[in-house]
């Protein structure tokens, strides 16, 4: 009965680079950035990654289960696609981002680079 | 505004909401306020043998999700824990824009639905539930003598 289409498909067609902005909150500790983003309707295959430069831009495409011939009657999240860029500092290792996609929730951990990581500075009063 | 929504969109699809909200079609006037957004984002839709429900609830152990159906009204209750750390010194929060807390959404679903017909999914943050119209209710042939 159903079959997997993306929330939209008219949407998809005339605005093919139109995408909502996802939610994210961002800790930074002593050893990086841990970046938490709701990508709800993102499945592993549909979620993309991208460093280029100093920017990472995190990209999914919704993909849920909808019936045949299904007439939207209310519609809150009305674009199958999400995309939000950061620019990122060059203290932080992008060679070694690791990533977690649990429930539609992406967890990003960005480290510092070995230099970056913190130094006690002593203070010397003169 | 009229129209708040929980994912804010990129220019383009903004001014592309203004055309459409100028033109009148994206003005809802349910006493729950069903368009006013708040979490979890919802789209709702029917075809002529089922009413579809999403939820756009990320992050949350299914298990621990309330759905009710009562009197033809849904609702989606539970809580969503914050990821953001304890309060502490060595820890900085720069961005922190993701709903935590408790949260219940009301649906209001047609007369004609089955309330023994229900069935709920949880897949990659999106709970969908799906209940079934009446036999009775859907469309049928009539032949003429």
């Amino acid at each position: 009965m159903s079959e997997k289409k993306t929330v939209s498909q008219a949407a998809e067609a005339s605005r093919s680079e139109a995408a909502l902005i996802p939610a994210v909150d961002v800790i930074e500790d002593a050893s990086g950035i841990v970046l938490y983003a709701d990508l709800p309707g993102v499945s592993k295959e549909k979620l993309s990654l991208q460093v280029e430069g100093d920017t990472l831009t995190i990209e999914g495409e919704v993909s849920i289960d909808v019936p045949e011939g299904m007439d939207a009657s209310h519609v809150e999240v009305n674009l199958p696609r999400y995309r939000r860029s950061f620019t990122l500092s060059k203290e932080l290792d992008t060679t070694k981002v690791s990533a977690e996609l649990n429930h539609g929730v992406l967890k990003l951990h960005i480290p510092k680079v070995a230099q970056a990581q913190p130094q006690k500075i002593k203070v010397n009063v003169l | 505004m009229l129209y708040r929504h929980l994912f804010p969109r990129d220019i383009f699809a903004e001014l592309d909401r203004l055309h459409r909200e100028m033109q009148g079609s994206e003005l809802y006037s349910s006493i729950r306020g069903l368009g006013r957004g708040g979490f979890p984002a919802m789209n709702v839709g029917g075809t002529p043998h089922s009413v579809e429900v999403y939820a756009f609830a990320p992050g949350i152990d299914p298990a621990t999700i309330d759905v009710q159906l009562e009197k033809g009204v849904l609702t989606i209750a539970g809580e969503r824990k914050s990821d953001l750390p304890e309060r502490d010194e060595k820890v900085a929060v720069h961005i922190d824009e993701r709903f935590s807390g408790r949260f219940r959404r009301v649906v209001s679903l047609p007369d004609d639905i089955d309330p023994e017909s229900v069935e709920a999914k949880y897949r990659d943050g999106v709970l969908h539930v799906s209940i079934r119209r009446r036999e009775a209710s859907q469309p049928r042939r009539i032949q003429i003598q």
